[in-house]
Formats: C-alpha cells, structure tokens, sequence
C-alpha cells in the first residue's frame, strides 16, 4: 500500500460530548477520505444524531474531549455557518419548519453565502431559479414546494425530500444524511436514494445515518460503523449491515474495546 | 412672540387663555366643547400608573416637560425628510410641520369630484357647521386626558369628506415634528368622514427629529355601506413622545381596516377604538411595533360591538429588542344585543433581547350568547432550532436572526394597504433589521 499524499477529509479522534450535563458520545473515532460513503448504525439514543450536530456545529452541545479535522483544519473552533461554507451539510433527522420563509428566498441566501465565501459570484433571481429547477428534478421534489415557506405543513416524506433538494443546490463536500430514510415509503425511498447517488462524485463524502439495512441496498457504502453508547464498537464494509439485520446490536453491545478507526487507502 | 407655555401645572390656563383669544370667532358649540374639555383636563391631569389604561406607560416624562407650541409659517420651505411621500397622480398629500399646515409638504390641491381634502383650520374658520354633527363626538374627550387636551386646543390638521358613493385615491397626511431647541408640541386633529357607498384610503404619517409631543386625534365616521383604509405609519426620533386617538364609528355594512406601524419615540402610544354602530359592520385592525433603545410602545385596542352581526379581526405583532417596552391592550366588547357577532384577536411577541419585556392583555366583555370569539397571545424568543438550521445552510448569525425577524413580522406587514404602506413599511424594517439577507 502506497502512502496517500493527501490527508483525509474527516478526522474524529476521541471525540467526546455532552448535551444538558450528560456524555452522549464517549470517544469517537472516524476517518472519512474524500469521495467514501460511511454508513453509521446504531440502536436508538446510541449518539447518532448527537455526532451528526456536533459536527455541524449545533449550540448546546459542549465537546468535552478530543479533537475534528476537516480538511486538515479544526473543524469545532468553526461557527456553524462556517463549517457550512467550507462545505459541511447536514440532512436532519427532524427538518426545522421555518414559517415567513420561503424555500427559494432561504436557498437564494443560503447559496450566495457559500458562493461569497468560495470566492464565486453570486447567483441572481434568474440563475437561482435554473438551478433550483434542474435540482428539484433530480429528488422529484414538487416545485410548488420550493416556493413555499420552508417545510412548513410539508408531509414527512417531503420534509426528507427537502433537505436532499437543499444538499442538490448548496453541493456540500461533506454530507451528513441523518435518517433521511425515515418515514419514506418504498418508493420514495428509492427517488431519493437515486438523488443522492447522482450526487456522489469522487470529491463529495457521505456519513449516512440509517437504521433500516434496505437504504444500503440503493445507497451503497463503502463503510459500516457501529454506534452503541456513544463509542464506534465494530466497523466493517458493508456486508455487516446484513449481519446486524439479522442479529441485531445486542452482540456488540458486549464487545470490549472499540476497534481501531479505519481508513479508506488501508 | 412670547409663545404659549405649556406644562402640566403652570400654563396650561394661559395657553387656553390665548387660544381663546386668537380664535374668538368660534360658534357657540365649539367654544363651549373647548372649555369643557379643557376644564375635563384639568380635572383628570395626565394619567398616571393607577390608572387601569396607562399601567405600564408612565407618561411623568411627558408631564415634566415644559412644551411649546410652534408659531405657524405654512410657508416655511423646510428639506424634506428622505422617504416623505408627496401627492402623486394617484394620490393627494397634506402635509403639516408640527400641527399647522405647511405648504411645503402638501402636494397642490386636486380637484377630486365629491371629495375634500382640506386643512381643518380653514374649516374651523369658514364652515364650523361641516364639523359640528363630528368634531368631539367619535373622540372619548371625557376618558382620556390627552384627547381632552387636543379637543381643547387642537387648530389644524385634515379635513376628509368623500361625499355619497365617491371614491377617493390615496390620501397622505404627513405630520412631521420638529424640536426648534424648545420642546414642542403639537395638537393634529383629523376629521375623515365617509357618508354613505364612499371609499377611500388614508394614510397617516408621522416623522420628525428632535424632542417633540404629538397630541394627535382622528376622528372617523364610516356611512352605511361605506369603505374606508386607513393607515398610520409613525416613525419618530427617539426622544418623540406621540400620543394618538382613533375612534371610528362604523355604520350599518361598512368596512374599516386599519394598518398601523409603529417605530418608536420615546413613548409612542396609539388607542384605536372602533364603535359599530350599525349592523353588519366588518374591522379589520393589524399592527405592527418595532423597539428598539428605551423606547416604549403601546397599542390599545377597543372594539365595541354594540350592534349584531358585525365582525372584527385584529392582529397586532410586536418586535422588541434592547430595553423596550411594549404594551398591547386589547379590548373586545360584546354587549347584549350584539348577537352574530364575529371577532378574532391576536397578539403575538417577539423579544430580540434579554431587556425587553412585553405586557399583552387581551380582554374579551362578552354579555351576549350566539357570538363566535376567539383571542390569543403569545411572547417568545427567536426558535433557537430554525436559528441553527439557518446557520447550517451558510447563512450567518446577524443575518438568520434578521431573516427570521422579518419572517415574524412579515404575515401582518402582507396585510397592510395599501401598497406603499407595505413598501414603506418594509423600508423601515430593513433598516432595523441591518443583517437582513437580500
Ligand atoms: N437536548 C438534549 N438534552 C438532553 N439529552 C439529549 C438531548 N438530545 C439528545 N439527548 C440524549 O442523547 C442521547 C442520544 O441521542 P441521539 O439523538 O444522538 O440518538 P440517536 O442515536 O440519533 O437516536 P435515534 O436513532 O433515536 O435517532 C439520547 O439518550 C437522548 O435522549
Ligand atoms: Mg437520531
């Protein structure tokens, strides 16, 4: 195996954190090379969703150990809006309804932020609306619901919709998927998962958070981690999703130390 | 010149007593309502916090200042304040530099069939008989001290008729207030009458720099079957104190909207009343108050639904940041005949700062039983969860507190008319609001 020159995307090192007083996650460690998809598993309350907001930067959430590089650059001392610039995007597992906003009119802010902060010039009302027309076909995303304040009265399906139409415009480098396959039938299951693949290209790395085996059947990882009590007990490729479906985490549960952080070169 | 003095114990008589005598020529009913309601005044003194309506609005500060009125020069040519409207194709302004007409703020006079639009100064002089039937008969003089001390002293402001099935443009009224050294004070009093299948829109506006009381009273009548927008946009210096009455009688199937904003003074405080005194009547009150600095700034609503059938629906939204006040009062009256009646209110708040405080009373009097009413009132924060999934997407601290402030504001400020209300509106909470993404 030949050394990489460049270092990786994402590196989570003994990462500990706490939220209102009580430790969540307990030493995480994960490496995520640029262009790797990483699915994360777990029981629920494992911590999932609490790595996920960590690593965008939510308030409230007090990292008591460890350390995360992005791009080699200290990813915690960034301001959320920061991390989202320098292309950290996060799909939340409950979408936030913000009413008086419009989709459009919030992505049109959103965009010519990171636009402004990587150097490109901003896009007008007319570029915006090419863009958001080209993206909304991709995650079939009605386009009534783009004109409408953001996932206001919008159904659970479409709120998960929303955020892969939001991750389609904004073209993150680093995408957090947190359950965006909760509470999607079969077949919208399937339109998103066809949206985010179409999003994958060799720069853009994913941490996909799922609990349901059949997401890895359309979004297929590279990698599998297990989060149980806040620590990553057993990683493995994708076939351990399988092994879980099966058996469960009880298992693990019972294994002792977790094991070394894996990589994506090895 | 000496000029009026005017403070709560001293000179008050002296003012009375020189207006008296600059305006002898006053018919009976008039000079008689004007010495009642100065000795009413007198009598009350400016209110204080026992009293129930101004609990949370202490108005010593405008009880110690020792205000004058300024000499009227209608020919003045004064710079406009940037964003003053002026009379368009569509429209008609009167302006007035601190409560006396102004030349330099009026568009020139329209010729509009069936509608008058004039200083109410010119027809205190030549048409008292127009006013007798109004003047002092909307305002509660008797109740609130400082719409006694306007019916007492009051000299001009507008007069709007719009005549039986007329329809007017747009009409502005601009009231700008300006502190020469002294603090002064002024007394508009506008009379808008509507008689029957009339339309029309007004808008009030209120600006002005320096330390300035404006003692304003609109009284409005609404005739069977007649439509009236009326708005009031006051966005004063922050040392102003401005004091208003509106009181609207509506009669038997009109309709009456009011959109009013509200940006500040050192106390700035708006009573509407409206009176349905026909049946079938509709209201329709929104509101918006925007504090920032000490300022303290209060609504007080009054719909009495003395007849059947009539609707009424407000919805009043305050936005207060660093130490301001605000104070919303909402009263609903249902009296015993009133059945059919139809009325919603709400009120909800928005505190930007630790510092700020609301006091939201909405208070329902119902005494008749076949009525639908519904209030509701609501203070909080910014949604701290909306904040952050704003941030995650790129868009900066300043700038998502700011976008989502004006989401707040944003479904009352879409209610407003007309338009350039809306727009005049938005302007001024742009520049509130210096993060606002675009
Ligand atoms: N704001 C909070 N205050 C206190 N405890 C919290 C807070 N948010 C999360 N927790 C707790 O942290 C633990 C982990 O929650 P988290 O949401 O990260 O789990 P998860 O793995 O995403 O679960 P799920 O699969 O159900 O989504 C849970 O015990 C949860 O109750
Ligand atoms: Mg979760």
């Amino acid at each position: 195996m030949t050394e990489h020159s460049s270092s990786p995307l994402l590196q989570i090192e003994n990462l500990h954190a706490s939220v209102g007083g009580n430790e969540i996650l307990r030493g995480v460690n994960l490496t995520v090379d640029a262009g790797t998809v990483h699915a994360v598993m777990g029981p629920n309350g494992s911590g999932k969703s609490t790595l996920a907001h960590v690593l965008a930067g939510r308030p409230g959430y007090e990292v008591t150990a460890g350390r995360v590089l992005y791009k080699g650059r200290d990813l915690l001392a960034m301001a959320p809006e920061i991390r989202a610039r320098e292309g950290v995007f996060l799909a939340f597992q409950y979408p936030v309804e913000v009413p008086g906003v419009s989709n459009v009119y919030f992505l049109k802010n959103a965009l010519n932020a990171v636009r402004r902060h990587r150097g490109l010039p901003e896009l007008d009302a007319m570029d915006l609306l090419a863009l958001t027309k080209e993206k909304a076909k991709l995650v079939q995303i009605d386009e009534e619901l783009v004109r409408r304040p953001v996932n206001e009265g919008f159904s659970g399906g479409e709120k998960k919709r929303n955020e892969i139409f939001q991750m389609a415009v904004l073209d993150p480098t680093l995408a957090i998927l947190d359950e965006t396959d909760s509470g999607l039938d079969i077949d919208a299951l399937r339109i998103v998962a066809s949206g985010v693949n179409a999003l994958r290209t060799p720069q853009r790395s994913m941490i996909v958070v799922t609990h349901y085996q059949r997401l890895l059947n359309y979004i297929v990882p590279d990698y599998l981690h297990v989060l149980v009590d806040g620590q990553i007990v057993r990683s493995g490729g994708k076939d351990l999703a399988l092994e879980l479906e099966e058996r469960g985490y009880a298992w693990l549960e019972k294994e002792p130390a977790p094991p070394a952080p894996v990589g994506a070169g090895a | 010149m000496p000029s009026p003095v005017l403070s709560a114990d001293t000179d008050l008589a002296a003012a009375f007593a020189d207006l008296r005598r600059r305006t002898g020529g006053y018919p009976a009913w008039l000079g008689g309502l004007r010495e009642r309601a100065f000795a009413r005044f007198q009598e009350l003194g400016f209110p204080t916090s026992a009293d129930e309506s101004w609990k949370h609005t202490n108005v010593a500060p405008i009880a110690r200042i020792p205000w004058e009125p300024v000499p009227s020069d209608p020919d003045a040519a004064r710079p406009l304040p940037v964003s003053v409207r002026r009379g368009d194709a569509a429209g008609v302004q009167l302006g007035f530099s601190n409560g006396r007409w102004s030349r330099a703020l009026s568009s020139a006079p329209a010729d509009f069939a069936g509608i008058d639009v004039l200083p109410i100064a010119d027809v205190l002089r030549d048409h008292p008989e127009w006013l007798e039937p109004h003047f002092g008969r909307h305002a509660a003089w008797e109740k609130n001290p400082f719409t006694a001390w306007n019916t007492a002293l009051a000299e001009d402001g507008a007069f709007i008729r719009v005549s039986r099935g007329a329809a007017s443009g747009p009409i502005h009224l601009l009231f700008l207030s300006e502190g020469t050294g002294a603090p002064t004070v002024a007394h508009p009093r506008n009379l808008i009458l509507l008689e029957s299948g009339a339309q029309a829109t007004v808008v009030e506006t209120y600006v002005g720099e320096g330390t300035t009381l404006t003692n304003a009273v609109t009284e409005i009548s609404v005739g069977d079957g007649a439509f009236l927008d009326h708005a009031k946009i006051q966005r004063e210096s922050p040392d102003a104190f401005h004091v208003q009455s509106i009181a609207v009688t509506s009669q038997r199937s009109s309709q009456f909207t009011s959109s009013s904003a509200s940006f500040g003074g050192s106390i700035a405080r708006t009573d509407i009343g409206v009176l349905f005194a026909g049946e079938g009547g509709d209201c329709t009150l929104n509101g918006l108050f925007v504090g920032e600095g000490s300022a303290l700034l209060d609504t007080h609503t009054t719909v009495d639904h003395a007849t059947p059938h009539c609707t009424s629906r407000q919805v009043y939204k305050g936005i207060l940041d660093g130490r301001s006040r605000g104070v919303f009062h909402g009263t609903v009256l249902v009296r015993k005949d009133a059945q059919k009646t139809d009325a919603i209110q709400s009120n909800k708040n928005l505190l930007l700062s630790r510092d700020a405080l609301v006091h939201s009373t909405p208070a329902l009097e119902i005494f008749a039983d076949d009525v639908k009413c519904k209030h509701g009132s609501t203070i909080g924060q910014l949604d701290a969860a909306a904040l952050f999934y704003l941030r995650s997407r790129g868009i900066g601290e300043q700038e998502a507190r700011a976008l989502l402030t004006w989401a707040f504001a944003s479904d009352v400020v879409a209610r407003f008319k007309p338009q350039i209300v809306r727009e005049e509106v938005e302007r001024a909470l742009s520049t509130r609001l210096p993060g606002r993404p675009r």
